[in-house]
């Protein structure tokens, strides 16, 4: 497999990573998103072990696994059993802008991301640079996005953890040698994330029964016996 | 010369024979996967030969649109076929005619009319019909545009045989992002114009539920055979566009041998074979979408192929 083919399949999953981003914007169903995020890592796994085998980095594969037993493994395995079932099928209906203005807005980030990427990617060595960059950020921009926009609790996690992975497709084409104990932490880091709040809405849920951010707008002074 | 305006011929007469096993194939093996056995592949075409024998009736109310309609239905992808590559990969004589924009035109065309003939006639579930397929059709034209104008951004041309040559030049250009996302904007579009399952439902019988298949109702005999002939044509033109153009331009004839051109044919059926599982396969695992629904669908196609564009335009992406 010579280098451009790797390049090539590289790109290749730059794009798909694009669309699901687009597609956890567009995706009503809690179920559906955590697809969808769930096929996004996998994508950056698959992009991080080609950049790996492009640039015969040892860092860039561990990182794929990393991410494949953070992401793909262990926390849809946790959110899963935190939550019960009826809770991913749930429809968010009422969300802050609907889903075609959702999905217009996310494609004016993506044409920021591409805007704002454009001079730093002009003076770069490497043309993986080129693609990761401005797509890893449009991914960041869409992933806090719909932090803003979702009203349910795991779908914003998911904006969460979709704009870490816009961050790590930018980093492994700027830094592929970046030290593993820095991937390592934040792979630790995100499964934490993952935990506290997936407990803490199952907990939400189980106290008030809903897990819309809208519906949470009163403060209630009760003693906190379930803590 | 003249051997190019003869392959030209056999891609129309290619695409006329074809175009009832396609949709004959397309219903087959939908039946297979629900597990039901199914008409046989060649139903099509004996519905086509009844047809053809059947009186006509017209209404007197009627006026010459309506009588009309079916030639330019028929005969409006035909001339598409004569601008696209089906068969060959190097331009035949009619190629550089139109570009992919008049291809467009051309389909567009007889839609319009296949939408003022469903009004003609003053059947209640004729104009319905058709001014459901006017809204899908004007959600889908920003679509076909930006898809057009980025395909000959990148490939810097407009004919559909050039810009197939673009994507099998260089591995960096048939992967690149604008490539990929330009495809599935394309897929979506593909669903919507030949109204299939999110969009419409090709094997409904329920006229209130009926979006492309209510603007033929009045028709009988032979106009009914040629809209129904048109039809198929006008998809399977969409698909060798997808196809040869945009996803797979493999397999196509090389060289100027008669031989080379005739051998090209099974492979396209083939390529045209696996396409129809893959639609088989969204169609059956995905359920028809309420009317108000395919705005959504169609924006999501919208926006994939600006995304496509504004990948292509900026510096970094190439």
């Amino acid at each position: 497999m010579p280098a451009s083919i790797a390049d090539a399949l590289n790109t290749l999953s730059a794009g798909l990573i694009l669309i699901s981003a687009f597609a956890m914007v567009a995706t009503r169903q809690v179920q559906g998103v955590l697809r969808f995020f769930v096929v996004q890592s996998l994508l950056l796994a698959a992009s991080s072990f080609i950049l790996g085998y492009g640039h015969n980095s040892v860092h860039l594969w561990a990182l794929g696994v990393i991410t494949i037993a953070a992401k793909v493994v262990t926390i849809p395995w946790v959110l899963r059993r935190l939550l019960p079932t009826d809770f991913y099928e749930r429809r968010e209906i009422a969300q802050a802008v609907n889903i075609p203005a959702s999905l217009l807005l996310a494609l004016l980030l993506t044409v920021v991301a591409e805007f704002i990427a454009g001079p730093l990617v002009a003076g770069a060595h490497d043309s993986v640079i080129g693609v990761n960059l401005p797509i890893g950020l449009a991914c960041v921009l869409i992933g806090a996005y719909s932090l803003v926009a979702r009203r349910e609790a795991i779908p914003q996690l998911i904006g969460i953890l979709a704009m870490e992975n816009g961050a790590f497709f930018a980093g492994i084409a700027i830094a592929p040698e970046l030290p593993l104990i820095a991937e390592l932490a934040v792979a630790v880091d995100v499964i934490l994330i993952a935990v506290i709040v997936g407990l803490l809405t199952r907990n939400i849920q189980e106290r008030l029964g809903t897990t819309e951010a809208a519906a949470l707008r009163e403060l209630k002074e009760e003693p906190a016996e379930w803590l | 010369m003249t051997e190019t305006i003869a392959y030209n011929a056999l891609q129309v007469l290619f695409v006329l024979a074809v175009a009832p096993l396609y949709a004959g194939l397309l219903s087959r093996l939908s039946e297979i996967v629900q597990s039901k056995r199914g008409p046989s592949v060649l139903q099509p075409y004996w519905d086509l030969w009844k047809l053809f024998h059947k009186d006509e009736v017209v209404s007197e109310e009627s006026t010459w649109i309506f009588r009309a309609t079916p030639w330019l239905v028929f005969v409006t992808p035909v001339f598409v076929t004569t601008l696209i590559p089906v068969l060959t990969d190097y331009p035949l004589a009619f190629a550089f005619m139109g570009d992919m924009l008049a291809g467009g035109f051309f389909l567009g065309l007889a839609g319009f009319f296949a939408a003022l003939a469903a009004v003609d006639t003053g059947n209640p579930y004729g104009p319905m019909g058709a001014s459901r397929t006017r809204m899908v059709g004007f959600l889908a034209e920003p679509v076909f545009m930006i898809v057009f104008f980025t395909v000959s951004f990148v490939a810097q041309s407009t004919i559909p045989y050039i810009v197939q040559q673009k994507w099998v030049a260089s591995a960096a250009a048939f992967f690149s992002p604008a490539h990929i996302l330009l495809l599935i904007a394309f897929l979506m579009l593909i669903l919507a114009e030949g109204g299939r399952i999110p969009v419409d439902n090709p094997s409904g019988h329920f006229e209130l539920a009926m979006i492309d298949e209510s603007k033929g109702l009045e028709y009988s005999g032979r106009g009914a055979a040629l809209m129904k002939w048109g039809g198929q044509m006008k998809f399977l033109v969409l698909t060798c566009i997808f196809l040869n153009v945009l996803v797979a331009p493999w397999g196509l004839a090389g060289g100027r041998a008669i031989g080379e051109v005739l051998i090209a044919a099974p492979f396209i059926l083939l390529k045209v074979l696996l396409f129809a599982v893959v639609l088989v396969a969204i169609e059956t695992s995905l359920a028809k979408l309420r009317l108000f629904r395919i705005t959504e669908f169609l924006g999501a196609a919208f926006i994939t192929s600006v995304a496509a564009m504004v990948t292509s335009i900026f510096p970094g992406a190439q």
